[in-house]
């Protein structure tokens, strides 16, 4: 790890988060698929979400390097789910031709971890915020 | 008005001019009585009388302009609106570009019978040389009002394009967290795009993990309406819902087949109640039977 990417991966007993905040420069989209395959490795866990709801515009580049880290977590038996791609990131995606047919998707945070048998109770707040 | 004999200094437009304000009123009577404004104004002759009036003097107008061949000549300003609604009219009551044409064209041969009565005694050449402008005058009238058509046409396909596009695509909450589009009429680039972003937009705000795109009021599928959906529905995946096509008519199978078009791992259903079916099951199946972590 030469060079952290700054994004922290969390791990939530087993299941890592991942919640891209802002712009990703192709170096730190490097450093990030670094972090998170280390992570994956150390912890041993079986799942990970990529949260990218913040992101406005995905280039082929960091749609590529989210493939090669839903591919090597693979390799490493933990299965990637990426959460809360927005309209125009998926339309532009698609138009490109990246339909990343290797990974799975979800809606949001909460979905995808029901989606690995984790349930997130909800405690409190609005019915309609994150669901 | 002068009623006097036209003066032999006057231009041959001015002369023309002169003409059509001085028989403006037998101009108006025997137009009156032409099928043309019969047709369009059928509760009074005077209304019909009238109108011819007005179409007289902005052709006297545009003559003592001088630009008889002018389309944007001022003159015709004034009766642009009539003549759109003249037009209109007869080609509401279905008549052809051409018969409007021809009927309007039946306008100019009245006029010219007229010449010989007008310049009888006064003009051995019987006005001979008012016979050239006056038809260059004609034709112009014709452009004028075939422009004018084409025109009022071209705003109407525009309106309806855009009403169209408007009614395209409503989005339907059917189920917690399950949203339809009911597609109806042809797909082509435009609309493809409207409803993509519609849906994926209703993806987001519903929180929809299950999207049926029903294709039943789609009359024709082709490569490139297929190319669209699978765009919608790939997008809609990556977004984390998952989407099926329902309505696919058995004919609409068979072009699909016959095309060779692979529609890939889209899930299709016959009927939209076939898609719902399998949308609840989706969700039931989501709920019930996670893939645990270990």
């Amino acid at each position: 790890m030469t060079n952290p990417s700054s994004i922290p991966v969390l791990d939530l007993g087993g299941l890592l988060l991942v919640s891209i905040q802002g712009e990703l420069p192709d170096d730190a989209a490097v450093a990030l698929q670094e972090d998170v395959t280390n992570a994956v490795a150390s912890t041993g866990s079986r799942g990970l979400i990529i949260d990218i709801s913040a992101l406005e515009m995905v280039d082929s580049f960091l749609a590529r390097v989210l493939a090669e880290v839903a591919a090597s977590s693979r390799l490493l038996a933990a299965r990637t789910v990426l959460v809360g791609m927005r309209p125009a990131v998926a339309i532009t995606l698609v138009e490109l031709g990246l339909t990343l047919p290797g990974l799975d998707t979800a809606r949001t945070v909460t979905e995808a971890a029901a989606g690995f048998g984790v349930s997130i109770a909800r405690t409190g707040g609005r019915e309609e915020w994150g669901a | 008005m002068t009623d006097g004999p036209p003066d032999s200094g006057l231009s041959s437009p001015d002369a023309l001019s002169a003409f059509l304000r001085r028989r403006s009123e037998q101009i108006a009577q025997r137009w009156a009585d032409l099928p043309l404004f019969q047709a369009v104004f059928t509760v009074t002759r005077d209304e019909a009388v009238e109108a011819s009036h007005a179409v007289v003097a902005s052709l006297a107008d545009v003559a003592a302009g001088g630009r008889l061949d002018d389309l944007e000549a001022a003159g015709f300003l004034p009766v642009r609106r009539q003549l759109i609604a003249m037009s209109g009219s007869r080609s509401r009551s279905g008549l052809s570009l051409a018969q409007v044409d021809r009927e309007f064209g039946a306008l100019r041969d009245a006029v010219l019978d007229m010449l010989p009565l007008d310049q009888a005694g006064q003009d051995e050449r019987g006005g001979d040389d008012l016979r050239l402008p006056l038809a260059t005058l004609f034709g112009t009238l014709r452009v004028v009002v075939v422009e004018t058509m084409l025109q009022e046409n071209q705003e109407v396909v525009l309106r309806q394009r855009q009403q169209l596009l408007e009614m395209t695509t409503p989005v339907i909450k059917l189920w917690d967290r399950l949203v339809a589009v009911p597609l109806i009429g042809m797909l082509d680039s435009a609309r493809s795009q409207v409803v993509m972003e519609n849906l994926l937009e209703a993806i987001v705000e519903h929180n929809a993990t299950v999207a049926i795109l029903d294709i039943t009021g789609v009359p024709t599928v082709d490569s490139l309406v297929a190319q669209h959906l699978m765009k919608t529905v790939a997008s809609a995946r990556l977004m984390g819902a998952e989407c099926v096509i329902s309505g696919i008519r058995p004919a609409i199978a068979q072009t699909i087949v016959q095309l060779g078009l692979d529609l890939g791992h889209v899930t299709t259903r016959a009927t939209l109640a076939d898609a719902l079916e399998w949308a609840m099951d989706q969700r039931g199946r989501r709920d019930r039977d996670p893939r645990p972590l270990g």
